[in-house]
C-alpha cells in the first residue's frame, strides 16, 4: 500500500485510470439508466415510479460510500501521516457529498407519488440529511485546514467520528418505524425481482466507476495545486536568499 | 375532485436532477484537474 501512496506512482496509475473510469462510468451509467427508463416494465404496486430506484439507489450507496472513504482515509492518515490519504479523504468529500444530495432529492420527488408526502423525519431520511450536512461540516474544515497550512489532522479525526452515523443509517429503517422500506438487497440475498435487479448493479457499478473517476481527478487537482505552491514557495526563498 | 398525479412527471424530474447533478460534477472535477496541472505546469518554467 505504501508503495501506492508514493506521489510519483499515484500519478502515473491515475493518467490513464481517470479518464478510463469516467468514460467506462458514464457508458455503464448511460446503459444501466437507459435500461431502467425504457426495457423495464412498470412495478405492480409503484407503476413508472419504480424507474427512480436506478438513480436513487446507486446515489445512496455511494453517499455512504463516500463517507467510508473519507473514514478509511482518515485512518490511514492518522496511522501513517501520509498525505496522499488525506488527499484521497479530500477528494471523496464533493462526490459523495453531491451522491448524497442527489439521493435525498430523488428520493423525495419519488416519495411523493408513493408515499403522498416529499418528506417525513423518519430515521433513514433524518440520518441521510445529517449525513449531507456532515459533508458540509467536513468540506469546509479541510478547506480550511488547506488554506491556513493547519495540520489535516482536525478534518481527519472529524472524518472518523462522522463515521459513526454511516452504521445509523443503514440500520435505521430497522431500528426504527418508517414509510422507507427495509433493506431489499442483504447479505443473505436480494428482495428485488431479477427484471430490476439486473439495470440496478449495471446502474452502481456505472456511479461507481464515475465516482471513482471523480475522485481521482480530485486527488490529482489536489495534489498539482501543492506542488505548484510548494514550488512557488521554494523558487521565493531562493530569490529572497540571493 | 383530486386530479391524478402523473407518474412520468415525477421520474423525469428525478432524472433531470440526478443526471444534470452527476453530469455537472463530473465536469467541474476534469476541469478543475486540467486547470491545476496547467498551473503546476506553468511553474515548473524557469
Amino acid at each position: 500500500m505504501h508503495g501506492f501512496a508514493n506521489p510519483k506512482r499515484f500519478l502515473s496509475l491515475a493518467r490513464w485510470l481517470t479518464p478510463l473510469l469516467m468514460l467506462g462510468g458514464l457508458a455503464l451509467a448511460g446503459v444501466g439508466l437507459a435500461w431502467g427508463l425504457f426495457l423495464v416494465p412498470p412495478d405492480r404496486l409503484m407503476g413508472e415510479t419504480v424507474r427512480i430506484l436506478f438513480l436513487h439507489v446507486p446515489t445512496a450507496w455511494l453517499g455512504m460510500g463516500g463517507w467510508t472513504a473519507i473514514a478509511i482515509s482518515s485512518l490511514v492518515y492518522l496511522v501513517w501521516r501520509h498525505p496522499l490519504a488525506a488527499l484521497a479523504a479530500r477528494g471523496a468529500a464533493v462526490p459523495g457529498m453531491v451522491f448524497t444530495a442527489i439521493c435525498l432529492a430523488t428520493g423525495s420527488i419519488w416519495g411523493r407519488p408513493t408515499w403522498g408526502t416529499w418528506w417525513v423525519w423518519d430515521g433513514r431520511l433524518t440520518s441521510m440529511l445529517v449525513l449531507l450536512f456532515l459533508y458540509f461540516g467536513y468540506i469546509a474544515l479541510a478547506q480550511a485546514a488547506a488554506r491556513e497550512g493547519v495540520s489535516a489532522r482536525i478534518p481527519a479525526i472529524f472524518g472518523l467520528v462522522g463515521a459513526v452515523n454511516i452504521p445509523i443509517i443503514n440500520r435505521s429503517v430497522v431500528w426504527w418505524n418508517s414509510l422507507h422500506q427495509p433493506p431489499s438487497i442483504t447479505t443473505g440475498g436480494s428482495a428485488i425481482d431479477g427484471v430490476f435487479l439486473a439495470p440496478l448493479l449495471v446502474c452502481v457499478l456505472g456511479f461507481s466507476l464515475l465516482f471513482g473517476g471523480v475522485v481521482l481527478a480530485r486527488m490529482r487537482a489536489l495534489l498539482a495545486d501543492l506542488q505548484a505552491e510548494a514550488r512557488l514557495r521554494r523558487r521565493a526563498s531562493e530569490a529572497a536568499h540571493a | 375532485m383530486r386530479e391524478a398525479l402523473d407518474q412520468w412527471d415525477f421520474v423525469v424530474a428525478a432524472y433531470a436532477v440526478g443526471l444534470a447533478g452527476t453530469l455537472a460534477m463530473v465536469a467541474w472535477s476534469w476541469l478543475a484537474m486540467i486547470r491545476a496541472e496547467r498551473r503546476r505546469e506553468e511553474t515548473r518554467r524557469p
